[in-house]
This record gives structure tokens, sequence and C-alpha cells, in this order.
């Protein structure tokens, strides 16, 4: 079996004539934490679009454990053990957190279309559920509204809902953005505990954040790598930071 | 935790098991109401009442928990009426089985209009369901079985299973009662099955549905075909009880006025879709003397209610009695 879980080749996407991302050539470690970072617009967010299909990638190909799915749905994406979450914290905010946590546990049962079946038939899951909003923190948040919490709990409950479903591969689209800083050592160390045994690709512009959960870093400006390699590879890259000054960044 | 919220649409905070029993107390006291209201209301106005809010209520299964709004509803409520009426006047046909046919045509119509529409997003899957309608309009117009704008007339009223005679009418609501109470228990165990949990997923967050592995066209795709065929068997009790189809009930105007009912009485609500029923027949009812400008009254209603009360009636009473508890 090969060593990279994902891998892509030439991937790239137009819109209307404006080619977000081009000609990515991206190798993901199985069991590592890979970042992916690059300055506003850079295309970090359409190559989690393309590598999980909600994009339909103009060239090039996609494969997952060696297996091409170039051609997949979004949905059997995720089928396969690679759940993405999303830049805008994506919850179902008119069900309680506990029910967020349980539309993903649900999925292996595969009763979903079982419109005959009472809903009791889930009870089963709540204690699994509840395990799960513990280990974020939002256990005592069980009943309310997904809705009512803050943004960062409403990350953390995002977080919550995607390991729900026990994927190998995970991608987290800024899952600090907006987070204060207790927030973002909480998030940090989760996904820390979260990663093992599991395959992380994560874009983040919280460079201590990336500094410290990263094994490996791509960089990625105007749709382009411009760089890879360990944080300090990364950082002392020159071409790097004129990138970032160039956009603002520090 | 079980949700047991009576009457809003998504999740709610988890209830104590205090709450089930008043829910089930209301249910129970509602019940007794529809059992006793021949003697204080015409039957027939009850019956009027309980198919067209059985129509609404299918309306807001797909609507009020799969977040589809469909522009076309006429084309399975009028549908079924004809399939019903034709196989009971023509083919002689008992009237449980009428019925069941009306609801198998709009079952199925249900799958093909729904495999149609079913990927486009917002207006374009209400002007898809719209056009499909107006198709199917066309269709009933020219087929020769219809009548044309006479429609199908005299349908019989046949005592169902052999001995329960309708042909009284307060018998007859007693019947058409027992299919709106199989339909709104259908509808309510829909929407909270493990499938009703997944609909409202999709309904709040369909992309991230996806994400988690729901292949989420295939569930609003049974929704709507679930709604196509309770649309049906609202539409096949009506020919029953009127005891004839018309083109009326396939027509666009058809449609909209149980997009209002929904509307009016609260979108996603339980009770919402038949308290909204109610209003509008009562409406229509009383105003029949105005002629045509029933219709007039009825858009200016309408316009205040959904400005004054955004949730509709049943929704602002839910949101006030959370509030005050
Ligand atoms: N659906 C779309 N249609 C047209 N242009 C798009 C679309 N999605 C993204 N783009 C453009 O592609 C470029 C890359 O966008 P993308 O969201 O991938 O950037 P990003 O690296 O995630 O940026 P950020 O750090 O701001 O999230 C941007 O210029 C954006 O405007
Ligand atoms: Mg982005």
């Amino acid at each position: 079996m090969s060593d990279y879980i994902i891998e892509t080749s030439g991937l790239t996407k137009s819109f209307k004539g404006f080619t977000a991302v081009n000609g990515v050539d991206l190798r993901i470690r199985r069991g590592a934490i890979h970042a992916l970072i690059g300055p506003n617009g850079a295309g970090k967010t359409t190559c989690f679009n393309l590598i999980t299909k909600f994009l339909e990638p103009s060239e090039g190909r996609i494969l997952y454990k060696g297996e091409d799915i170039t051609r997949m749905k979004p949905a059997d994406i995720a089928r396969l053990g690679m759940v993405r979450s999303f830049q805008i914290s994506a919850t179902f905010p008119h069900l309680t957190v506990l029910e967020n946590v349980r539309v993903a546990l649900q999925r292996p049962l595969g009763t979903a279309f079982f419109f005959w079946r009472s809903e009791t038939s889930l009870d089963g899951l709540n204690d699994r559920a509840m395990q799960l909003l513990d280990e974020v923190g939002l256990a005592e948040f069980a009943g309310a509204q997904a809705a009512s919490l803050s943004y960062g709990r409403k990350r953390a409950l995002e977080l919550a809902t995607t390991v729900a479903l026990d994927p190998e591969v995970l991608l987290l689209d800024e899952p600090t953005s907006g987070m204060g800083r207790e927030d973002i050592e909480r998030i940090t160390s989760l996904i820390k505990r979260v990663a093992v045994n599991r395959t992380i690709l994560m874009v983040e512009h919280n460079l201590s954040v990336v500094s410290e959960l990263s094994d490996r870093i791509t960089v990625l400006a105007r749709g382009q790598i411009l760089a890879e390699g360990s944080y300090l590879e990364v950082s002392s890259n020159p071409e790097v930071v004129d990138a970032y000054m160039g956009s603002g960044h520090a | 935790m079980k949700r047991t919220d009576i009457n809003t649409a998504g999740g709610s905070p988890a209830q104590g098991p205090g709450r089930f029993n008043s829910s089930t107390i209301l249910y129970l006291v509602l019940l007794a109401l529809a059992l006793v209201a021949p003697a204080v209301l015409y039957p027939i106005f009850l019956v009027k009442v309980l198919c067209v809010a059985l129509f609404a209520l299918a309306f807001n299964l797909l609507i009020g928990y799969g977040g589809l709004l469909s522009f076309g509803h006429a084309m399975f409520f009028g549908g079924a009426s004809y399939i019903t009426g034709h196989a009971m006047l023509v083919w002689g046909w008992p009237t449980e089985l009428g019925i069941l046919v009306g609801v198998v045509f709009s079952t199925l119509l249900g799958v093909v209009a729904g495999l149609i529409a079913i990927r486009r997003q917002g207006i374009y899957f209400a002007m898809v369901t719209l056009a499909l309608a107006q198709m199917v309009y066309f269709i009933f117009l020219q087929m020769p079985f219809t009548g044309g704008e006479d429609g199908i007339q005299n349908v019989p009223r046949r005592a169902v299973f052999g001995f329960i005679d309708i042909a009284n009418d307060t018998t007859l609501y007693y019947v058409v009662l027992t299919i709106f109470v199989f339909g709104f228990l259908f509808i309510y165990r829909t929407i909270h099955s493990p499938f009703g949990q997944v609909l409202k997923a999709i309904r709040e967050n369909e992309d991230r549905a996806t994400s988690l592995g729901y292949h989420t066209t295939r569930f609003k795709l049974l929704a709507f075909v679930l709604s196509a065929g309770l649309a049906g068997l609202a539409g096949a009790t009506k020919v029953v009880v009127f005891q004839i189809a018309t083109l009326t009930d396939v027509t666009w105007q058809m449609s909209g006025e149980v997009v209002l009912m929904t509307l009016v009485g609260g979108l996603g609500t339980v009770f919402g879709p038949v308290v909204g029923a109610a209003i509008i027949i009562t409406m229509q009812d009383y105003l029949a003397t105005f002629g045509e400008w029933v219709l007039v009254i009825q858009g200016v209603t309408f316009v205040i209610m959904v400005s004054l009360f955004r949730r509709g009636v049943v929704g602002e009473i839910a949101a006030l009695i959370n509030r005050v508890r």
C-alpha cells in the first residue's frame, strides 16, 4: 500500500476563465497532520471542495488510498472515510446539539430511509453521542438548539459530528477561525487527540496553531504550490514570506 | 431525550416526560373535539376542511421538513381525484379501491415529477413543479375521460367495505376523519423517524448532510413521493365526498391555495396546515356572496397575516408558549 492516503495530480479548477486552482500535486502521508496554508484567495477551500468532490475538477486526478475518486459523488467520498468540515461553521441549527451528533452516528445503522420506524429506535445512540459531546466539552448543552451555541462551541460541535463518523481522513477548513484564545487552545488539543490513528488535512491561518500541530505544510499561492516542507523550512522560505507580506499577513 | 414538541419544526430543548404527557393530552382533546364536532358544525363543511387540511399537511411535509417549495401540488390532488372518480363511476370500483388507485396514481406521478424536479434548487424547483403541473393540467383537459370543463360528475358514494353507508353525511364525516387521522399519524411518524431526522438535517444544511455521507437527493425524492401520495389521498377522498372531479382541483390556483393555507397556519408546524385550511375554507364559505372579491379579500388577509405573523398562526402561538415557559 502507498504511504500516501491522498494524492492529487495536476488538480485544476477554473471558474469562467479564472483559474482558482492550477495544477496542484498534493500528497498527504497516511497518519500525518498536514496543513494547507496561503494568503486569502489562494485556492485552499477550492482544493478542499475538489478533493471531497463538492466541485468537479476541470482537470487532474484524485487518488484516495490508491483508488481513483475523481468521478465520485461527495456523499460516497464521505462513505469511503474522508469527511470534511466547512470554513463557515456547519451545524444543523434547529436540531439539538445531541441530534446534530446523532445524525452522523445513525448513518451506519442503515435505517436512514425508514420513515415508518419511530425515532426512539435512535435512542441507543444517545450514550455514544453524549460521550462524543463530553469530549468536546458540550455535554451540558446536549438538549439545547445548536443555533443557541456560541461560535466556538458550534465549531466544537462540528468537530464532534465529524468524529462521530470515525473517519480515516478529516479535512478541516480553518477550525480555529473566529475563536478566542481559550477556544483555540481547546480545539488545538482536541485536534491532537483526534489525530491519533487518523490523517488530517487542515487549512489554517493561525500560524502558531499550524506550527504546533502540523507535521508537514504546503503553501498555496494563486492556485499553485509555492513551497512544501516542515514549519521551519517553509517559514524561512523567502518566497513564502513575500507571498504573505504581499497580501498583508504577518 | 426524545423530541416531543408538538409544534416547532426543528429540534427544541430536550424535555422531560411531563411534556410528553401534556402533548398526548392535547392530541386526545383535539380528537375528542373532532368526534363531537358534527353536533355543532355542518358535517359537509367539516369534511371539506379535513380533505383540504390533509392536502395542506402533505404539502407541509415537503416544504416544512424537506425545505422544498412545490408550486405544482394540485397535479397530485386533482390527478388522484380524476383517477378515483373514473374508477368508481366507470369501472364501478368500490370506494376503498377507488381511493387506493388514486393514491397509487399520485405516488407514481410523484416519482416521475420528483425525478425531474428534485435536483433543482429553490425557486427553480418551484418553477419546474409548476411547469409539470401545467402539463398535467393540459393532459387532463384534453383526455376525453375527464369530461373537460364538466369534469366527472355523479360519482357514487358506495358503502365503504360494503357495509359502512356513507350516503349519510355524519357517517361520511367519521369515515373521512378516520382517513384524516391516518394521514396525520403517517406524517407525524415520518417526521419523527430516522428518515425524518435526516430530512430535517438536509433542510438545515444540505452540504453538511452530504459531507456526512447522505445522498441528499434520494431523501428529498422520497419526501416528495410521500407528499405526492398523501396529496393524492386527500384528492381521492374529496371526490368521494363531493362526488365530482373537476379541473379546478388541478389548476395552478389550487397549488397556490395550499401554499397560502400552509403559510397562514404556520409552515413546518404539525397543526399549522390544519388551522390554515380551516381559516381559508371558512373565509371562502362566508365570503362566497362577494363573488370574485373573495380572491381580493383573501389576498389582503394573506398579506396582513404573513407580515404580522411571520410564523403563521400556530407558529406564533407556539413561540408565545415557549416564551412564557
Ligand atoms: N464558486 C466560485 N466561483 C467563482 N470564483 C470562485 C468560486 N469559489 C472560489 N472562487 C475564487 O477562487 C479563488 C480561491 O478561493 P478559495 O475560497 O479557494 O480561497 P481560500 O484560499 O480558501 O481563501 P480564504 O483564505 O479567504 O478562505 C478566489 O479568488 C475566489 O474568489
Ligand atoms: Mg477558504
